[in-house]
């Protein structure tokens, strides 16, 4: 049951990743439109699939590399859609939909089967821990994708010479505003995400901290974030510099929630690609 | 035949002396369109008249002969003479026509291509023809396809989208990098054409307040009072720029007014909130290294210039994607017009058989002398049960839509075939149409 819903899931991200390009190439109004009532749809049948999921397995499927990629998609289009309300973001969405496609569909050629939790992650903090970090990282992704489209438009206001990016982007202020709505919904949840984690490692491994590489990394984020934050409140820092700075986060994240799984094994090896 | 019939001068082909004699003011158009309708072989018309061009649409019972018709009602009711209007009309038929119209109304046609008020301007002259009972169903139809076909090419083409003036350029270029303008406020240095002008703009698309500046303080009080502004001391210029997001500026200054430290230090004291200096004073009143500053950004005169250059041949180029799509609607509206011949046809081919049916059945029961009631029903069924599968196959032709064929073409030849009388198949649609009674439409739009 969730591995279609799944897979219907990855088709209706892929529609929504054409109808997005379409608006790109052509910037037909409707597309838009059309793209984000696929994506919701999606959406729905990502939700329903993970709760399928979550009833089949009797644990919340985000353990795996397959269920964190799948979950992280879900998240960033849920991230995307609400901010699609506000701001009429639509070009993010030719960054954000091919994106969950991707995620999704590599998600459902990876292994589907529910397999036996491993023993230290079955926990009450597992579900919290997870989502409040994965619902970060996808806000962190959206700022991502709104500060590479800052960097692209300031780069053509400067320069005085506007090309095709100029028609499809929103205003600079809108961009930045993004940059820092998504510094204050992301940064509580990175940290909560953190700590939540910490007082979990120590019923599971009798340690709040361990300095375990996910740990080192997530902490670095942190402090990437926090400086952002910091700058942006106390010296009015905002634009070029805040982007630059959103864009060294998601690195870090990213650097997190991939890199530190291929590249360092450590305490929270639970999702490489093995298992 | 009845065609669609456009007779008109515009821009191009008649200067403004000649337009202005052409053209109907507001309270005479509904005269004109009575005048129009009396007309021999006008059924429907409509009257376009802007300040670029006056176009008379009209449907014509006799084809060409409808724009000999037209010329002559331009030339009475204006008291022109035809010779001489001649030289600068142009008419268009049946599809030209209908192509004409729908590129007018997308702004095609215009002086300034993509400009937006042509649409408006044609759907006023389709709502005074409503008004004064001179539309009917053709006209009605066809307007009514102009306006989406208007609408299509809007949403679906750039052909209008970008600003190619350098006081919208200006409003652009500040929406893009301000985002939306109701909390910003703008800053006047000195007085220009051209800064007053993006100044209002600026102000209608809802700049939330202005602040004017002039060397010799009385004139930025009086340009504050027109503005509904603020006037400052040009001395003071420095301690009330931070409070300005877009400045424009053109003073007579033979030096730059603002250095680059200048405006560093300003946005510095705004926290690095976005500025948009718009200079367009010759020489330049803005360092334009300023440009230089996070977030702020200049722009000269040639700038914006450049940015309209571009824009115009971007519209250029939409145009071209808009042509395709008014190709592909006079194609479908053309398939319209043409439908419209089929039923009257069919109705004329069956009660001309009918006639021939009933003639026989007649003659035939009088040879038959007093013949039994079965009988009767025997040669009436027979003459009827030959009708129908005679006439099966030319009518279910004449309702197939066949790809590539024209449903116009199967009309033509089945006329011709059963040698149909024109004039029955013409009226059948206005009989059971609703010719004349469009007066519901007024103000519909």
């Amino acid at each position: 049951m969730h591995t279609v819903l799944l897979k219907v899931t990855a088709l209706f991200y892929f529609l929504g990743a054409l109808a997005y390009l379409h608006f790109v190439f052509t910037l037909n109004e409707r597309s838009p439109k059309i793209g984000r009532m696929l994506l919701l749809i999606g959406a729905i049948l990502h939700g329903a699939g993970f709760v399928a999921r979550y009833l089949a397995a009797g644990y919340t499927p985000i353990t795996s590399l397959f269920e964190s990629l799948s979950f992280s998609a879900f998240a960033i289009v849920c991230v995307f859609l609400g901010f699609e309300l506000r701001y009429n973001l639509r070009v993010l969405g030719a960054f954000v939909a091919p994106l969950a496609f991707a995620f999704s569909a590599s998600a459902a050629f990876l292994p589907g089967e529910v397999r036996a939790l491993a023993p230290a992650l079955d926990s009450y903090w597992l579900p919290v821990h997870v989502m409040l970090l994965f619902f970060g990282n996808a806000v962190f992704a959206v700022a991502f994708g709104a500060a590479i489209m800052y960097l692209l438009m300031e780069k053509e206001l400067k320069r005085k010479r506007f090309g095709a990016i100029f028609k499809r982007l929103p205003s600079l202020n809108i961009l930045d505003d993004i940059n820092y709505r998504c510094l204050t919904i992301g940064f509580p949840l990175l940290t909560l995400g953190i700590i939540t984690g910490s007082i979990w490692a120590e019923y599971a491994w009798g340690s709040y901290w361990s300095w375990d590489p996910k740990e080192v990394w997530s902490l670095i984020t942190w402090f990437i974030y926090a400086a952002l934050l910091h700058v942006r409140m106390t010296v009015g820092w905002r634009g070029r510099k805040a982007a630059i700075f959103a864009i060294a986060g998601f690195c870090a994240i990213l650097f997190t929630f991939l890199g530190v799984n291929l590249l360092l094994p450590g305490l929270h090896t639970y999702t490489n690609l093995s298992g | 035949m009845s065609e669609i019939v456009i007779v008109g001068v515009n821009h191009r082909t008649a200067p403004v002396e000649v337009r202005e004699r052409l053209a109907f003011p507001a309270d005479r158009v509904g005269g004109a369109l009575r005048g129009l309708r009396e007309r021999n072989g006008i059924t429907e018309g409509v009257i376009l008249s802007t300040c670029n061009r006056v176009e008379v649409c009209v449907l014509s019972d006799e084809g060409y002969v409808g724009v000999d018709h037209v010329k002559e009602f331009l030339s009475g009711f204006h008291g022109f003479p035809v010779a001489e209007l001649s030289d600068h009309l142009y008419h268009h038929l049946g599809e030209d026509a209908v192509r004409h119209l729908f590129r007018v109304s997308s702004s095609l046609d215009s002086m300034v291509l993509g400009e937006p008020q042509i649409l408006g301007q044609v759907k006023d002259a389709y709502g005074y023809a409503c008004e004064f009972k001179a539309i009917g169903p053709v006209l009605d139809k066809f307007f009514t396809k102009a306006f989406s076909v208007a609408k299509r090419v809007r949403t679906e083409t750039r052909v209008a989208n970008s600003a190619v003036s350098v006081s919208y350029a200006a409003v652009e270029l500040a929406k893009k990098i301000l985002g939306d303008l109701p909390d910003k406020t703008v800053m006047l240095i000195g007085a220009g054409e051209m800064c007053e002008l993006a100044a209002r703009h600026l102000l209608s698309a809802g700049a939330k307040g202005i602040l004017v500046t002039n060397r010799t303080f009385e004139r930025a009080v009086r340009l504050a009072e027109e503005f509904e502004g603020t006037p400052v001391r040009f001395e003071e210029l420095a301690t009330h720029l931070k409070r300005a997001d877009i400045i424009l500026s053109s003073t007579g200054a033979p030096h730059f007014i603002l250095k680059r430290e200048d405006v560093d230090a300003v946005i510095r004291i705004r926290r690095n909130r976005p500025m948009f200096f718009i200079d367009m004073a010759v020489p330049r009143d803005i360092d334009p290294d300023a440009n230089e500053i996070d977030n702020v950004y200049v722009y000269d005169i040639d700038d914006l210039n450049n940015v309209i250059e571009t824009n115009l041949e971007e519209r250029q180029r939409e145009a071209e994607r808009a042509e395709e799509i008014v190709l592909a609607e006079v194609a479908g509206f053309r398939r319209w017009l043409d439908s419209r011949q089929v039923t009257p046809t069919i109705v004329s081919l069956r009660r001309k058989f009918d006639e021939v049916r009933q003639a026989e059945v007649a003659k035939a029961l009088s040879a038959l002398g007093s013949a039994d009631p079965k009988t009767r029903k025997v040669v009436e069924s027979l003459a009827s049960s030959i009708l129908n599968k005679v006439l099966h196959s030319p009518i279910a032709s004449l309702k197939r839509e066949t790809n590539g064929r024209s449903p116009m073409e199967m009309v033509t030849a089945v006329r011709e075939i059963f040698d149909l009388p024109e004039e029955e198949a013409e009226r059948a649609p206005n009989a059971a149409g609703s010719g004349g009674e469009q007066g519901g439409n007024v103000g519909s739009q």
